[in-house]
């Protein structure tokens, strides 16, 4: 077992899938030379050289619609959005084509290829360096959607995302990338797209997250242990779309309380179709609201660390949130 | 009566008679199948067409030089000529506007004038404009990176040529000089907006030399010209030369789409003139003046190709529809289970994608 950040797990994932398969390239903004404004892409073009470690054009349109051409043709294409903030000028290949090219060919041609994308507050980012957006992506049919938020589900998932023949929008939380190292089994091991994870157990509620939120969620969920008893279920969803809800019913029919916990604002936010699965497919378990704890309406995360930390989801506010579901 | 005596151009391009009377036969047969589409249309068996007419004789011989087999094509959705002289055939382009359950392009999924043909290597298309010129762009980086002998075509109209992603291809096609041909056929019409109305200085081809790529300008209607423009692109693209834009001048003979009535916008007198640039009866003339054609290939020409869409058309409409026992499927290649996809779980393979 190695011990690795998410940012050298990812790392590791690419460099060992580039090794595996000639098709796998990678593209985007300072991805060359630099390895990635966050180093993610580090060591692999002395490696494997500038055509299949290829610095692009500051045009993310063409970064993701050249991915989506290179996909039909053949390869594997991980794409590089320097910024998840920064993703919207791909919006229309990303949702006009490349979610929909498998249907409206009829299953004839495919985009097997990956977005990574780094998101997420806590950095001093601001409005345009610190935003969740996976809701724009989750709503859309034909994508397949990662959140890691482990070094050893960043690697796995990252490797199944690149193997895998559809189209993979994979979010790293840059807050998360150096925070921790942690055990990444060593060799090709893959974790499966679609599957959560049970991140610690508990009976008396659920709590349902992803990405950096795993981290704040056990941190709270230790907190409610020891102060007060309250032994709360941890479900790292992993993956947003396809969403394991069998893994998160099996919770909620246990706890009978659910408690939605993400960084993004709460407003049509991915956790709300996450507790209205809940609601409709749960009811005869619940004795407590479904409960969603969100990011602020406010257009974006502010720069001042006094209003980025009232816009983060911290583990006390985890914590208040699940006494008050507790109490029902 | 004595033949004017004009040089036969195409042998200077390596084509022979018979290379140019197949290239007329392919406008004859593209221009029958759009005229058939209209006619469907009229006859409520479809719900809307977008036509090419007008634009057969740069489509034909820009795709000319194409491989078969081996190079790749992003068409747009007046590609009708370009991608049945890529390999889609009358029957196909018919069928796919029928809506047919197997139909090559959609199954039926897609509206008409959405090109797409796995087999012919012909990218499905969608609707916003211009998104195609990227996949084209797109394939050429991925042959250039796997050292492939391949070139990429796109097409589309001088109106798309304002979009964005057109400017970030070009851009990316010239920095690494990819082996495409953008193709810009300019009908002089945005729907109703005219070129002056679009396109800033006037000139598409113009906009390449930004891009570190050359600009050609041709006669759309000179199929010869076309052609010649088309091989060289072809050739300068698989020396590792790079991109060429070609914009190509055509005229667009009928409303945008069956949907439109463009005797709103266009004055009469302008839209009559259109005919004398009709790329049909002007290279007909031009083969007749180097005693390629006579009345009797052009009629027995006319005979075939109407008894190829009548055939065509016959086989298309007795095909079957699609019915929505499958409607869900092939949303995803590996479809994994989970809510929003009611399919079989398949285990994620280790490798053997």
């Amino acid at each position: 077992m190695a011990q690795l950040n998410i940012l050298e797990a990812i790392r590791s994932a690419m460099d060992e899938e580039m090794e595996r398969d000639e098709r796998v390239m990678v593209l985007g903004e300072d991805v060359g030379r630099k390895g990635g404004v966050f180093g993610a892409t580090e060591g692999l073009w002395a490696k494997y050289g500038d055509k299949r470690v290829l610095d692009t054009p500051l045009t993310e349109a063409m970064i993701a619609g050249a991915a989506m051409g290179a996909a039909v043709y053949g390869l594997r294409p991980i794409a590089e959005m320097q910024f998840a903030d920064f993703v919207y000028p791909a919006f229309n290949q990303i949702v006009s084509e490349i979610s929909r090219i498998h249907y409206r060919s009829n299953g004839t041609f495919s985009a097997p290829m990956v977005i990574r994308m780094p998101y997420g507050g806590g950095v001093h980012g601001a409005l345009y360096h610190s935003q969740s957006n996976e809701a724009y992506f989750t709503s859309t049919v034909g994508l397949k959607i990662v959140a890691p938020g482990t070094p050893a589900d960043a690697k796995g998932l990252l490797k199944s995302a690149i193997r895998d023949p559809d189209p993979v929008m994979f979010f790293e939380h840059k807050k998360t990338y150096r925070m921790f190292k942690a055990e990444v089994p060593e060799g090709d091991t893959v974790v499966p797209i679609g599957r959560a994870a049970v991140a610690r157990a508990g009976h008396h509620l659920s709590i349902v997250c992803y990405g950096y939120m795993r981290t704040v969620v056990l941190e709270a969920a230790e907190t409610l242990a020891r102060e007060d008893g309250l032994e709360a279920e941890v479900i790292d969803l992993r993956t947003l779309r396809p969403l394991d809800l069998d893994t998160v019913m099996t919770s909620v029919a246990k706890t009978g309380k659910a408690l939605v916990v993400h960084e993004a604002n709460r407003f049509g936010g991915f956790g709300a179709e996450v507790a209205a699965e809940i609601a409709e497919e749960g009811f005869e378990h619940l004795d407590g609201p479904v409960t969603r704890l969100a990011g602020p309406e406010v257009p974006g995360v502010p720069y001042h660390h006094n209003l980025e930390d009232w816009f983060m989801i911290s583990p006390a506010r985890v914590v208040d949130a699940a006494r008050k579901l507790a109490a029902y | 009566m004595a033949q004017t005596e004009i040089r036969p151009r195409h042998a200077e391009l390596g084509l022979v008679d018979e290379d140019v009377l197949a290239m007329y036969r392919a406008m004859l047969l593209a221009r029958a199948v759009d005229e058939r589409m209209w006619l469907m249309q009229r006859a409520g068996k479809i719900a809307f067409i977008i036509s090419g007419q007008g634009h057969e004789g740069a489509q034909v011989a820009i795709t000319w030089p194409m491989r078969k087999g081996v190079d790749w094509m992003a068409p747009f959705y007046r590609s009708i000529a370009s991608t049945m002289t890529f390999g889609m055939s009358a029957e196909d382009i018919i069928t796919a506007h029928l809506a047919k359950a197997d139909d090559v392009s959609s199954g039926g999924r897609q509206m008409p004038g959405h090109y797409g043909g796995a087999p012919y290597n012909i990218v499905s298309l969608s609707s916003p404009v211009g998104t195609q010129v990227l996949h084209a762009v797109g394939i050429a980086m991925g042959a250039w990176v796997r050292g492939d002998d391949v070139v990429a075509m796109t097409s589309f109209g001088e109106g798309t040529s304002n979009q964005g992603e057109i400017h970030e291809a070009m851009n990316f096609a010239g920095v690494h000089r990819l082996p495409v041909i953008f193709a810009c056929e300019n009908n002089g019409y945005a729907i109703s907006v005219p070129l002056d109305r679009q396109v800033g200085g006037g000139s598409v081809a113009a906009r390449a030399a930004g891009y570190g790529m050359p600009g050609v300008t041709v006669d759309g209607s000179d199929p010869i010209a076309c052609y010649a423009a088309a091989k060289e692109a072809h050739e300068r693209a698989r020396r590792g030369d790079g991109p060429t834009l070609i914009e190509a001048r055509v005229v667009r003979l009928t409303s945008h789409s069956s949907d439109d009535d463009q005797r709103r916008y266009r004055d009469p007198a302008e839209v009559e003139a259109l005919k004398a640039r009709d790329p049909i009866p002007a290279f007909a003339t031009e083969l007749r003046q180097i005693g390629v054609l006579d009345d009797v290939t052009d009629e027995r020409l006319r005979a075939e190709v109407k008894a190829e869409v009548n055939a065509a058309s016959a086989r298309a409409e007795a095909r079957p529809e699609p019915t929505t026992s499958d409607a869900h499927e092939r949303v995803y290649a590996n479809p994994i289970a989970g809510s929003g996809t009611p399919t079989p779980l398949e285990p994620v393979d280790g490798g053997s994608h």
